[in-house]
């Protein structure tokens, strides 16, 4: 079980939240000019890091807003919290 | 090695079984190979026995960083079946269970095989319509199929709760009676001692950690025993496609997480057949020894832990015992967490990589072990041939940006 760290409600259970995947996911820019390559990248293909990685959470049964964390996919430590739209932290490890 | 017989079980009784000679070979690493198959699970293990009995590619290895068969394949529910909609599925699950129908003869090693059918439950008329739709579409496809009512459902189950004050009533099933379970170690065991008696090096305790990439051609693989040229890489280690594909400076459309799965204390014979319910997200069957082997959805986030997380057993047991109430005082005796790598469509992918001589059998996602024998075969074809096998054709990389996606909802039993 997950303590997850929501930086509005405090440290809560991991059922009141839902993972939203991997954070910095960028859509490609020309949407005029789709490239389906870039476009299949962007939809499906992600990092799936062994080790730190970072996600989208969503308080969903609580103040109901999305934050970024810092997760490792090894031991599940939690090394950092921080708010949508900003820039990765760098990771401790 | 000596056939397994009953003159063989005969000769040895004489002497105590105690000279009966190891299943396979524990290989030390050669320095080089013309395949090397990296995973020794029961896809990597069934590949290098598919090419080397079918293919005739022979100097092959299997390298696998713990023992064979201590992955996913001792960490599933052992559900085999072929019972999917979309066509290119259909085929390729039922040429692995034409396959499985052979295994024990072929493989002269009993995997357990037993059919006693899979039976997937509908809990609301629009459900009930999408199972015809697949029970249609399955008998169409050359796959036995029936619909079951529920006078004929509690006949086949009598445990199961068809009564309409369910928290999901019943309203129908199908049943694919040729599917089943097996014996998930057996099946390692098994295509481990065929590959090895036609001259397959099983190398254990060999993990891969890195791949030779000389001008876009794979030529060997780094290990912790040593470097290994080898003329064909094949990959095939579940959870991990994505950290193999790295290796090679690849990104794959894939994410890994953990899957659960949960075996109670053994009963007296209760369920000879195989439940699922993808409305409720359960699946049961009652194993040789009397365990119930249960399992449900995969965790949540992105996981290489190989532990779940305890909220989803906690569901996965309030859904058995919506089904089941019967179970109710049944303990629990074990629970274990495989890393599956789940692709966008649910199908897997099985596919030369862009680096020459490079071939990925991976994404299977949550339901990989019904398919071990079809995809050591096709797989094995692929990289013997160079191109993919015409059942593997539709599962390859390129579907992702041209959009023909294999979206299989049946392929993971439950919804995910």
């Amino acid at each position: 079980m997950l303590l997850i760290p929501c930086p509005h409600c405090g440290p809560r259970e991991e059922r009141e939240f839902r993972c939203g995947g991997e954070s910095h996911v960028a859509r490609p820019a020309s949407a005029e000019a789709p490239d389906d390559r870039a476009f299949a990248e962007y939809l499906y293909v992600r990092s799936n890091a062994k080790g730190v990685q970072a996600e989208r959470w969503h308080h969903l049964y609580g103040c109901r807003r999305w934050f970024n964390l810092l997760r490792d996919t090894v031991t599940h430590e939690i090394t950092a919290v921080y708010p949508m739209g900003a820039p990765r932290p760098e990771s401790a490890a | 090695m000596t056939r397994y017989s009953l003159l063989s079980l005969a000769r040895h009784a004489l002497t105590g079984h105690r000279r009966w000679a190891p299943a396979w070979r524990d290989a030390a690493p050669k320095p080089a190979y013309d395949v090397v198959i990296v995973g020794g699970g029961g896809h990597g293990l069934a590949t290098a026995h598919y090419l080397a009995s079918r293919y005739g590619v022979t100097n092959v290895a299997v390298l696998e960083k713990g023992w064979i068969g201590g992955g996913n394949t001792a960490r599933n529910t052992t559900i085999v079946r072929s019972n999917y909609l979309l066509d290119d599925s259909a085929f390729l699950y039922e040429h692995s269970l034409k396959l499985w129908e052979g295994l024990t003869a072929e493989l002269d090693f009993n995997v357990m095989f037993s059919q006693r059918g899979v039976v997937s439950l509908a809990h609301s008329a629009h459900e009930l319509t999408a199972l015809r739709q697949r029970d249609r579409a399955m008998r169409l496809n050359g796959i036995d199929s029936e619909m079951l009512d529920l006078p004929a459902l509690h006949r086949l189950a009598p445990a199961l709760d068809l009564s309409p004050t369910a928290r999901f009533p019943v309203t129908g099933a199908s049943i694919q009676r040729r599917g089943g379970i097996a014996r998930h170690d057996a099946v390692a065991w098994g295509f481990a001692r065929a590959a090895d008696r036609r001259g397959v090096d099983i190398v254990q305790n060999c993990a891969v950690t890195g791949l030779r990439i000389e001008k876009g051609r794979v030529t060997g693989v780094e290990t912790t025993r040593g470097p290994i040229r080898a003329g064909k890489v094949g990959i095939a280690v579940a959870g991990h496609s994505g950290v193999l594909a790295a290796m090679a400076g690849l990104r794959l459309p894939i994410r890994s997480y953990t899957l659960q799965a949960f075996v109670s204390e053994p009963l007296k014979p209760v369920l000879d057949t195989v439940i699922v319910s993808n409305q409720v997200s359960c699946y049961v069957s009652q194993s040789d020894k009397g365990e119930l082997v249960f399992g449900a959805a995969r965790d949540n986030y992105a996981s290489y832990s190989q532990r779940g997380s305890l909220p989803i057993l906690e569901d996965c047991v309030a859904n058995m015992l919506q089904l089941f109430p019967a179970f109710s005082r049944v303990g629990v005796l074990r629970g274990w967490g495989g890393t599956v790598d789940v692709s966008p469509d649910l199908s897997p992918i099985i596919a030369p990589l862009p680096v020459e001589g490079l071939f990925l059998n991976g994404g299977w996602g949550t339901g990989g072990f019904k398919a071990t024998p079809g995809s050591g075969d096709v797989f094995a074809a692929t990289i013997a041939r160079g191109e993919p096998h015409p059942l593997a054709a539709p599962f390859g990389l390129d579907r992702f940006a041209t959009g023909r996606l294999i979206d299989e909802a049946a392929a993971a039993g439950v919804s995910h």
